[in-house]
């Protein structure tokens, strides 16, 4: 007997709006269906249609309140790659530290996630005070807990000023000293191993041919980082090496142990690339063109489309621009998130697990809804939702390119 | 305010998230973990809108959410607050004059009581602040 479960959109264990329909038969789920657009805001109309593009880079940190760098971050390179806008050598070291301290609460905030999933609550307590220090840090650096609205066409907003750094080698010590604590607890602990070992395999061919990001995918054993594989920003200087969970265990599994791991592991790797590039900051300017009204108009002369990439915490992030000569606003820009890709790997994780599994193989991922919803597909006229054919999704595709290229 | 009486009823909190950027949603978690440490007081996150005093929205309206909004309203038992956190909910936002927003919330459910708390996100302080907000409005009402 085949029973449905659905989970969501507003559920305890999910703490944004997804629906997860599971079909189980007794306590093994037997196939799994996801439905988002829940969260879906049409952030990309807005920039298509109401902004500038300045208010762009503002509306796009507003995609995803968590991550909050790495989207702006894409619209920027994508937009100094058509304008021809290079930042000066002191403003991408800022943007490296300001992505890595992001890197760092992010992974943070998710372990503690992961933890209350697992139902160990004291350590999702545990994890979160870890983590004020660099809310704290990001604070003095920013302004603000969790916007940065740093990043800027051709440099950053704010500079970290020298009375900033020792606050900041005082956060790499702090997490110096509790990354062993905290590995101990989630590596050693034996309730986590046995809820998380084994549990939500994603084996290595899979994570190719779903094209997972991020570290759901290096935790398959797939070495692909875009920090070393297409260095940005003034990532070249720090050669960055994709993490996989063999460096510290020897084997790769796929399961969420080892999504643990690679993301502990990128902890460390973090503080280390922000401690390197405070030690070789140059000095200098930090934007390339202060006057605001110049810089818009530069970007509404210029004509071309581009690809903007970042690792962000949850994996490789990707946007497209186009812009066109006269326009006030982006011509086109097509937002894809991490999670967009990512979700896919629920199938195959959940297939054969218990529906206990469900939340932390569901959290495993690191998902953000706010970054997904990004495609509708609604019927305003008659009301019904339409469900497209293979055929019209090409032909609108189609459509679309041509639309484009005119 | 005496304290006794002030903590007379433990505040259960019950989130959805209607939309929202997530900002709001790690900045409530933050004003439950230990800095700022909103649970001794009794506040906490519940599991179901039928436990809740007040419920708390982030985020904008989206046209998906509306019907299930007016349903964790409908289930939550009298007497409720509504506790708005951050601009989207308010006003929309950034996010104002997108196609796919119903909000803000005093649109989708008229006759909540409201509590805002602005902000693009509100600090913890700010939450915790609307949660005594909510708290008084509440014993209020049981006089």
């Amino acid at each position: 007997m085949k029973y449905e479960i659905p989970v969501g959109p507003i559920h305890p264990a999910l703490k944004e709006p997804i629906m997860i329909k599971c079909t189980i038969e007794g306590e093994r789920i037997v196939d799994v269906d996801v439905i988002c657009s829940q969260n879906h805001r049409g952030i990309e109309w807005i920039g298509m249609n109401r902004n500038n593009p300045v208010q762009s880079i503002y509306t796009a940190e507003k995609i995803c309140g968590i991550c909050n760098l790495c989207h702006p971050a894409c619209l920027v390179i994508a937009v100094e790659e058509i304008a021809d806008i290079r930042a000066p050598e002191r403003a991408e070291y800022i943007r490296v530290i300001q992505s890595e301290l992001e890197r760092i609460h992010s992974h943070l905030l998710w372990a503690g996630v992961a933890a209350h999933e697992l139902g160990f609550d004291s350590l999702l307590h545990y994890v979160w005070l870890v983590r004020e220090k660099v809310m704290d840090t990001l604070e003095i650096v920013n302004g603000a807990r969790v916007p940065k609205d740093t990043i800027m066409y051709g440099g950053v907003r704010r500079d970290i000023k020298d009375e900033h750094i020792p606050k900041i080698r005082e956060m790499i010590e702090y997490y110096r000293q509790a990354f062993d604590k905290l590995a101990k607890l989630f590596l050693e602990d034996k309730t986590i191993k046995m809820r998380t070992r084994e549990i939500g395999i994603l084996p290595y061919e899979d994570a190719i041919k779903l094209a997972t990001a991020g570290p759901t995918t290096r935790a398959s054993g797939v070495k692909k980082d875009v920090r070393q594989d297409m260095p940005y920003f003034a990532y070249p200087d720090f050669e960055v090496k994709a993490i996989t969970p063999d460096m510290l265990t020897g084997k790769v599994v796929g399961d969420v142990y080892d999504r643990i791991i690679v993301r502990l592991l990128e902890v460390k790797q973090s503080m280390e690339i922000i401690e390197d590039a405070l030690n070789n900051m140059p000095k200098g300017e930090i934007l390339a063109e202060p006057k605001m009204i110049k810089l818009l108009n530069q970007i509404k002369k210029a004509e071309g489309e581009a690809i903007g990439r970042h690792e962000a915490p949850r994996g490789e992030d990707i946007h497209y621009v186009k812009l066109k000569s006269g326009f006030e606003h982006l011509y086109s820009w097509k937002v894809r998130a991490p999670t967009y890709i990512n979700i896919l790997s629920w199938r195959t994780m959940l297939m054969d697990m218990q529906i206990a599994d469900i939340p932390i193989v569901a959290a495993s991922i690191d998902p953000c809804m706010s970054c997904t919803n990004r495609v509708i597909i609604a019927d305003e006229r008659s009301g019904k939702e339409k469900i497209l054919t293979s055929d019209d999704l090409h032909r609108l595709s189609v459509k679309k390119t041509r639309r484009l290229l005119r | 305010m005496m304290i006794s009486k002030a903590f007379k009823r433990a505040l259960w909190v019950f989130h959805v998230n209607s939309g929202s950027c997530n900002g709001c949603d790690i900045e409530i978690i933050a004003a439950l973990t230990p800095r700022y440490d909103a649970e001794r007081f009794g506040i906490k996150l519940v599991g179901s809108p039928r436990h809740a005093d007040v419920l708390a929205f982030t985020g904008p309206i989206t046209s998906d959410m509306v019907d299930k909004v007016k349903r964790v309203y409908e289930q939550t038992p009298d007497p409720k607050v509504v506790l708005v956190v951050g601009a989207c909910g308010i006003s929309g936002g950034v996010f104002h004059e997108s196609y796919h927003l119903e909000g803000p919330i005093e649109r989708i459910i008229p006759d909540a009581k409201c509590i805002y708390v602005p902000g693009c996100p509100p600090r913890p302080e700010a939450i915790i602040n609307g949660v005594v907000k909510a708290w008084q409005f509440l014993e209020g009402v049981e006089k």
